[in-house]
């Protein structure tokens, strides 16, 4: 069983395997289940991510709140005035990153990767990754483990949870794992996954957890989407040759370290940060209808 | 290792807004009902930390009582699980708590009917993973994730050995087991983790044991 990241790269590089290969043999193992067990649940995640990005960017999805919903359809739509800056497939990342979290947002069924809070980022970039490069289901299936290998390290050594380390802890971890996971699909070594996941999370550092009167909906559906773009220029960067000066089981302990060091304000206990701005004590006054002096 | 499996990671397939306090809440409630073993007459749930702070925009409120009703993470019921629970003329009771906790997401969930109570205390660590931490006032440690039984029994010599001899004729392996007891000699908890489920018919052997007082198992 691998520890940390040079565990796994190690291992990886060793046998001569992908990333993905060896969470696979570490799940088989570890349940007791064949090969056939472990890919078909996998599977079965993938197919519960995709229906939920169809939902997003083709109906008009809306929270209870009213907070947020609609915005994966706008930008949709905008992507198809061939206008933007950023790129087609770096938007429909985007755009399916937000599709993900809006529906998680109305209480609809998503599959957590890490977390809910932070379910758009992987699914996001792998389903606009597929308009762009075709991959086959294995690969895409391959890519949920991958991500997921990375993600077991973050939280065996540090935390996956926005309650204990902030949103770093959350869609910091996702963007790493989206980044990492890009990188083998586009057959990159298991080394640069390693880079990939580094350079992402490093700019994800310091990220709090401030959700507007407590809601899973702001600032978390556009941090995905802000964590999907981050991913695919992780990936982009480590691809092309970059590396990351600290190395990924360091940049890991830093974040952990980090969490540690947050006031519990900023720990999902909306206290503070955006939550605790006029704005965001209005709309949580008018969401449960308490009165703003009572806050 | 807390996370074991990818698939603490990647998943749980779940109903929204959030893994630790709408899945993992679900968890929690609903291993408060295997443990009850039926349906209670009332549910009174205390919440503390983040719980507490914020678990009506969570929906952390429809998820543990959907848990007791023995709802899945994934189970769209649980979006109505009070609306349920209020037809089935389920008392529910919720009170956030000011007192610090180890955890910050963490519930108290007491149930009851007119053949007795249960309460249990279980904290939410993450994607949709939880721990129970404490049974009846006895603390203990327990994933969830295993299929495990708890053996309530009088704290004296053999009654372990007793239960441990029990799962090896039926060649069920321990995976983790935990004792603890109030006070020397009174009432004491096992609380054990096997790597399969256990047959009733284990459990009924289990409970005719000397100084066995009550059997429960969790399944996977």
């Amino acid at each position: 069983m691998f520890r940390n990241v040079a565990e796994l790269v190690e291992l990886a590089q060793s046998k001569n395997k992908p990333i993905s290969e060896i969470m696979i043999e570490q799940e088989m193992d570890f349940r007791g289940n064949t090969r056939e067990e472990v890919y078909a649940q996998m599977k079965n995640n993938l197919v519960v991510m995709e229906q939920a990005v169809e939902r997003g960017i083709n109906e008009d999805v809306r929270s209870h709140s009213g907070l947020t919903g609609g915005d994966a359809v706008l930008l949709q739509n905008y992507m198809k005035t061939g206008n933007s800056l950023s790129g087609q497939t770096m938007l429909d990342a985007v755009s399916k990153a937000i599709a993900t979290n809006e529906v998680n947002a109305a209480m609809g069924t998503i599959c957590a990767t890490p977390t809910a809070g932070s379910a758009g980022v992987v699914p996001g970039t792998l389903f606009a990754i597929r308009e762009k490069v075709n991959p086959t289901e294995e690969q895409m299936v391959r890519y949920l483990f991958t991500s997921g290998a990375f993600g077991f390290v973050v939280a065996n050594n540090a935390s996956i949870s926005g309650a204990a380390g902030g949103c770093q802890a959350e869609v910091g971890s996702a963007t790493g794992m989206a980044a990492a996971a890009i990188v083998e699909l586009m057959g990159g070594t298991p080394e640069q996954s390693s880079h990939a996941f580094a350079i992402a999370l490093k700019n994800m550092l310091g990220l709090v957890c401030d959700p507007v009167a407590g809601l899973v909906e702001v600032p978390c559906v556009k941090r995905n989407a802000m964590g999907a773009s981050n991913a695919l220029v992780a990936a982009d960067m480590s691809l092309a040759g970059i590396t990351s000066r600290i190395p990924c089981d360091e940049v890991i302990d830093a974040m952990y370290k980090i969490g540690q060091s947050m006031p519990s304000t900023l720990r999902e206990t909306a206290q503070g940060g955006l939550a605790a701005t006029p704005t965001g004590r209005e709309l949580e006054a008018k969401i449960f209808g308490v009165s703003l002096d009572r806050k | 290792m807390k996370f074991r499996s990818v698939f603490d990671i990647i998943g749980p397939v779940m109903i929204g807004p959030s893994s630790s306090h709408t899945a993992g809440a679900a968890r929690i409630g609903r291993v408060a009902r295997h443990l009850f073993g039926r349906e209670p007459k009332t549910i009174t749930i205390s919440l503390y930390g983040s719980f507490a702070r914020t678990y009506k925009g969570h929906g952390t409120d429809v998820a543990l009582v959907g848990g007791v009703l023995d709802f899945d993470t994934y189970d769209e019921r649980i979006v109505n699980a009070l609306t349920i629970a209020k037809e089935k003329k389920i008392k529910v009771r919720f009170t956030e708590e000011d007192a610090l906790t180890d955890h910050p997401n963490t519930a108290r969930i007491h149930l009851t009917d007119e053949k007795g109570e249960l309460e249990l205390v279980g904290i939410s660590i993450g994607g949709g993973k939880i721990e129970v931490i404490e049974l009846n006032g006895f603390a203990l440690g327990l994933s969830g994730n295993s299929p495990a039984i708890l053996v309530v029994h009088n704290d004296r010599f053999g009654a372990i050995a007793g239960v441990s001899n029990t799962l090896a004729k039926h060649e069920i392996n321990i995976g983790h087991m935990n004792v603890s007891r109030k006070e020397k000699g009174k009432e004491a908890l096992m609380t054990i983790e096997v790597d399969q489920n256990i047959p009733q018919v284990v459990l009924d052997e289990v409970e005719l044991l000397p100084n066995i007082i009550q059997v429960a198992k969790i399944s996977d």
